[in-house]
């Protein structure tokens, strides 16, 4: 059984999500490390994501596109930052323009992700670190945010001295 | 535009802009716990009261602490609603995490992408 955890840490622009997934940590690396896997699960289910581009090595660059309900395309781009396979990727992720080339004026998202083996599988821990809210808009302004619902109701929890 | 944080773009980085700073951070933290007096926060830090009111004048504005005279001391309150509503943008990015948590476990359980 897949168990999720997540974290949202406010003060540091900084959300956890913890995944524990019945698979080894090589399966669980390959959904990352393998384009057309990564493209299943990537975008939204109404944004699928399609990669053009994945260089899956250290300073290596990929570029995709999203496709919207209503035919738009938003594209983004990674670059890869540190990878220890199967144990550790760091990349960056912003978005692309209409040429699918890098936004200057957009920085972006770091993610950290590590895959440790445990009983049951893997655990993985995805961890996304934004800069400021310009750019936690911006991207939900991508169309990512469509069908997803607000999590405010976690506020007491958010709030609970061992968070803040 | 697909915005549905209830908040203005402006209402937004004023939030988002006090919280950049990590004394004002740790003033909000501590404020949550319970209420603090101006006089006793400017005692923490390595720096003049002024300048402690000044981060505390940068919270207020930003309406995540609100400030009561008492007597000859001003006390500091957390504002939840607003500290909540900042939340509310790592909320979406939460809930699509999620959602791409599950997308690859149907992944790892169904490897081929046959129709189940």
């Amino acid at each position: 059984m897949t168990v999720i955890t997540t974290t949202k840490d406010v003060q540091n622009l900084t959300l956890t999500l913890v995944a524990e997934f019945d698979a080894t940590p090589d399966r669980v690396w390959e959904v990352w490390e393998d384009p057309r896997k990564l493209e299943r699960w990537w975008g939204p289910p109404t944004f699928p994501a399609t990669f053009t581009r994945h260089d899956f090595v250290v300073g290596g660059e990929s570029r995709y596109f999203m496709t919207g309900p209503a035919g738009e395309t938003p594209r983004g781009w990674w670059r890869i930052d540190a990878i220890d396979k199967p144990r550790r990727l760091d990349f960056a992720n912003g978005l692309a323009g209409d040429d699918g080339e890098p936004t200057p004026d957009v920085e972006p998202m770091s993610g950290h992700v590590t895959f440790e083996a445990i009983d049951s599988g893997t655990r993985m821990t995805a961890v996304t670190h934004f800069i400021d809210t310009m750019q936690m808009q911006t991207f939900l302004d991508m169309g990512m945010q469509d069908g997803m619902t607000q999590a405010i109701g976690q506020i007491d929890t958010l709030l609970s001295p061992a968070q803040v | 535009m697909v915005v549905r944080s209830g908040l203005a773009e402006d209402e937004i980085d004023r939030i988002f802009g006090a919280l950049a700073d990590p004394t004002r951070r740790d003033i909000l933290g501590r404020a949550i716990r319970r209420e603090q007096s101006v006089s006793a926060l400017a005692r923490r830090y390595a720096m003049s009261f002024a300048a402690v009111q000044k981060h505390v004048a940068v919270l207020e504005r930003a309406t995540l602490i609100t400030k009561e005279r008492s007597g000859r001391e001003q006390i500091v309150h957390a504002n939840r609603a607003t500290v909540g509503k900042a939340v509310t943008l790592l909320g979406n990015y939460e809930q699509l995490w999620i959602q791409r948590a599950k997308q690859i476990a149907d992944i790892l359980a169904n490897p081929k992408g046959e129709q189940t």
